[in-house]
């Protein structure tokens, strides 16, 4: 068993990060360069690292698979992003924006982090005006704010519908600036395939090389993983075609804890899928239910037009059952109530679907105000289904989106192995089971400007950790292991696709360890997971050869670590033997179907230790409630 | 879906390596009119992978026209042929049954080839090393609140700022010009507050660099606007002009 420790600072809950910034050991500017920090990910938790960092005086080496560092997926964020400014004197402060997360969460996260993201939330928006993100501003020049689910004040801050790609941008140009000045080097175009550790500590990583195939070792004092979530292991999901779990996975595989897996979001609003040959889903910002009613027919196998449909036949469903945040209630609860409706056989004409309507907000605010708000949400919309919304009501349902879950950090952000932090959402720090809306952004700057600038400076000074040459006897061990499990899945050449287990796999996943999870349901997925992943390795083709361009090589890959991933998911939720946040478990619910906890057997982080491809060990790190009272999320 | 199938024939840019000469290939399929662009070349790789034969290599990430990442020609326009959308965003409604479709890489001497529809975009990074940037470090700026900027200038930062980096403008330029994507950069931060101090600076040598990769000059035929998945406006080159100018007086 691994020994957890959170290392949460001592002190009241306020004065912890003050306490532990105060108490961290520093490195003497002078010796900043003498260190070698990789980053691997360049989205916005990743880039805002490498750009301090390098301000700091460390050589940073950044990595990303993509062909420029401006494409992470933290580009298409299109909402906003919380702080506690209070800039709109409606009551919001530091403490509010963390009871709001905890409670949004359900009270799955640790209180000490959680009150950190909130206190740094106010330094992120003066951080990014100051770099030129061109935020939204009223007309006496200051700063805008709109609501988001889960909160009753409008703490967030917004650039259109583009926000991702604005603060993506900020961060981008930070980095670039210190490209510009030497202190960091870029190398795109390649995939991290493994971490290398010596004697238990990390010391660097192997990665192939996209254009010419080639496996390149990169040693460092310390590494940083950035590599975002694990949502695609759905196969479909608003997602980026490329983001994929593999550095999270192998950094697990060589001792990194995995957390909470189970602990996904489904989001309300994304587009309906529209058939076999889907290749992802669209989200529509959850900024939309600002200003848009969620409805279906009240009468089952309804098939209208939802123009034709009486306004007393409609049911607002949200509005109805929560009654104080209406439209504005949390992702989980918000989905979870589309598919109660469509289970209940009343999804719009006869589809899995409900509608998003902006016909009282056009007709009280005019067109006009509305396309401003929104105006490039509803193109988008219309461009993809070719239905205008202006004139009749969207079509939305719920789909797999971020993952709360992801490798177990300490306050540090360090993982359990040492040397090696975790940032952003490839960390399961911040948000329990549940994630309320516009705190990604948040959490992903948060820790890469706020936080590992300083927790890696503590570790560079406090354990002195050496650097060890790329021609080091387990640099190749690696390199020959990812060399070998290329060309094993290259000479396989069965009769199935990559895509297709991956879509089989992704059906599972939806079906089984989606929305709505039962003990039954749970046994089956491991049970043809396990089989699907022993298929794969017997049955699927993979083209093309090793020493390419090959991006059937690099699903395949992907694709062969979501074998393994999808179970622990799975074998997680069916431990879990509670409903909370995302996850819900059909067995424990109260009598008006809402999500019902354990807090005497559950208030604690599950934190897998891998020994084999379906075979894990738990290790629980006891959560603890100092500050806020449990209580049942109430959002009626 | 419900809809009827089209009946398309494809003729795809192949090429092996950045060295080996490429052409044409065609393939025919049977399409919904649901699926997207790009889609459609997914189930054309599913089939070549099924018959063991290598998928078109061809680029894309979020899929909802954000990243930047697509980028084809189609028929000859970047992005193809409804405007204002990446080439993510287009979906098979918009063709006819028995339409042929010609699927390039963007061309550019600036943007090589490494396959198929691959191409290196990289300059357009280095551009933005060099310059694109607003020298503040972590923790060392004011309130967010500290200087107001009046809405309209907001907005028309914003305008310039969601160029999305794809490249299109300078496949869709006669001389593969780089100036709109330039000109967004050197507008977003020419406009705001934040950015004046290094206004000169910023303009000057993210130009010498664009330059040195061999982008050719803009001549004024607004191609680069018209293609541009986010509208982005030909005003921003305009304004990059003047601000080049003005650095050269200032010097």
């Amino acid at each position: 068993m691994v020994k957890l420790d959170a290392k949460v600072p001592e002190g009241k809950l306020e004065e912890k990060w003050m306490n532990h910034k105060f108490n961290m050991k520093l490195v003497n500017p002078a010796n900043k360069r003498k260190y070698n920090i990789i980053v691997v990910g360049t989205g916005l938790a990743g880039a805002s690292a490498a750009a301090s960092l390098g301000e700091l005086g460390y050589n940073v080496q950044v990595f990303t698979f993509h062909d420029s560092a401006r494409r992470a997926h933290s580009i298409a964020a299109q909402g906003g992003i919380n702080a506690a400014k209070n800039y709109q004197n409606d009551g919001d402060s530091v403490y509010r924006l963390f009871f709001d997360t905890i409670k949004g969460g359900d009270f799955r996260s640790r209180e000490s982090n959680v009150y950190r993201l909130a206190e740094v939330s106010n330094n992120i928006i003066d951080q990014c005006v100051g770099q030129g993100v061109p935020f939204a501003r009223e007309y006496g020049g200051l700063l805008d704010n709109r609501s988001f689910g889960g909160a009753l004040v409008s703490r967030t801050f917004y650039a259109k519908g583009q926000t991702g790609q604005q603060l993506l941008l900020g961060a981008y140009t930070a980095m670039n600036r210190q490209i510009n000045l030497g202190k960091v080097k870029l190398y795109t175009r390649r995939e991290m395939l493994d971490i290398v550790v010596v004697d238990g500590v990390a010391k660097g990583i192997v990665v192939r090389n996209l254009i010419t195939g080639e496996i390149e070792k990169y040693s460092a004092h310390a590494v940083i993983l950035a590599t975002g979530g694990y949502a695609n292991a759905y196969f479909l999901s608003t997602s980026a075609m490329n983001c994929n779990a593999t550095a999270i996975w192998r950094a697990h595989k060589k001792g990194a804890l995995f957390a909470n897996p189970c602990f996904t979001q489904i989001h309300p609003t994304c587009l309906p899928v529209h058939g076999e040959g889907q290749s992802k889903l669209t989200l529509m910002s959850e900024s939309l239910r600002n200003d848009g009613r969620i409805w279906v027919s009240k009468i089952k196998h309804d098939m209208r037009k939802p123009n034709d449909i009486p306004e007393e036949e409609r049911d607002y469903y949200l509005e109805r059952k929560y009654p104080t945040y209406g439209n504005l209630s949390p992702r989980d609860i918000s989905s979870r109530a589309a598919k109660e409706a469509v289970d209940d056989g009343r999804g719009a004409q006869g589809k899995e679907a409900v509608y998003l309507d902006f016909q009282d907000s056009i007709n009280r605010l005019g067109q006009k105000v509305i396309e401003e708000r929104y105006g490039n949400l509803f193109e988008i919309y219309e461009t993809i289904t070719g239905d205008n919304p202006y004139k009749s009501p969207m079509k939305i349902y719920p789909a797999p989106h971020y993952t709360m879950g992801g490798l177990w950090v300490d306050y540090n952000l360090m993982s359990t192995i040492p040397g090696l932090f975790v940032a952003g959402e490839a960390n399961f720090s911040d948000h329990g089971a549940n994630r309320l809306g516009a705190s990604a952004l948040m959490q992903g700057l948060a820790d890469g400007y706020f936080v590992i600038p300083y927790t890696i400076g503590n570790y560079l000074a406090g354990d002195k950790p050496t650097m060890v040459k790329t021609d080091h006897k387990e640099f190749d061990k690696v390199k020959a292991e990812i060399e070998e499990m290329t060309s094993k899945l290259l000479s396989i050449k069965g009769e199935r696709t990559v895509d297709d287990f991956h879509k089989q796999l992704g059906r599972i996943m939806w079906n089984k360890v989606g929305m709505a999870r039962n003990k039954k349901g749970l046994k089956e997925a491991i049970k043809e997971i396990a089989g699907l992943r022993e298929e794969f390795w017997k049955n699927v083709n993979v083209v093309g050869d090793s020493n390419d361009v090959n991006q059937c090589l690099e699903r395949a890959a992907r694709v062969a670590d979501y074998l393994e991933l999808g179970e622990l998911m799975a074998l997680d939720a069916l431990n879990r033997e509670e409903s909370c946040g995302g996850h819900f478990r059909e067995e424990y619910q109260t009598k008006e179907g809402e999500a019902l906890r354990n807090d005497a057997k559950f208030a604690f982080v599950s934190a897998w230790e891998f020994e084999k491809a379906g075979k894990w060990k738990l290790n629980k790190e006891q959560l603890k409630f100092e500050s806020v009272k449990l209580a049942t999320r109430s959002y009626k | 879906m419900e809809h009827k199938k089209l009946n398309l024939t494809l003729k795809v840019w192949r090429q092996h390596g950045p060295k080996t000469p490429g052409c044409f290939v065609t393939y025919p399929i049977a399409v919904s009119p649901d699926t997207s662009f790009l889609e459609m070349l997914d189930e054309i790789n599913n089939e070549l992978e099924k018959k063991g034969k290598e998928p078109i290599a061809f680029e894309s990430d979020c899929r909802e026209g954000i990243c930047g990442t697509c980028g084809l020609v189609i028929n000859g326009q970047p992005h193809g042929p409804i405007p204002r959308i990446a080439t993510c965003q287009l979906h098979m409604r918009n063709f006819k049954d028995g339409d042929t479709i010609y699927i390039e890489p963007f061309r550019a001497k600036a943007f090589p080839i490494i396959k198929d529809l691959i191409v290196d975009r990289s300059p357009m990074d280095r551009i933005m090393e060099a310059g694109g940037f607003i020298s503040v470090n972590t923790g060392s700026v004011p309130d967010g609140n500290a200087i107001p900027i009046a809405k309209e200038i907001a907005s028309e930062a914003m305008d310039a700022a969601s160029c999305i980096g794809c490249g299109a403008c300078v496949a869709a330029c006669k001389n593969a010009s780089a100036m709109l994507f330039v000109s967004a950069k050197v507008s977003q931060f020419a406009l705001l507050p934040q950015g004046k101090p290094e206004r000169y600076q910023r303009v000057e040598a993210m130009v010498k660099v664009m330059d040195e990769y061999g982008f050719g000059s803009c001549s004024n035929t607004y191609a680069c606007e018209a293609e541009c998945p986010k509208g982005v406006s030909v005003k921003n080159i305009a304004r990059m002009n003047r601000e080049y100018f003005m650095s050269k007086i200032k010097g």
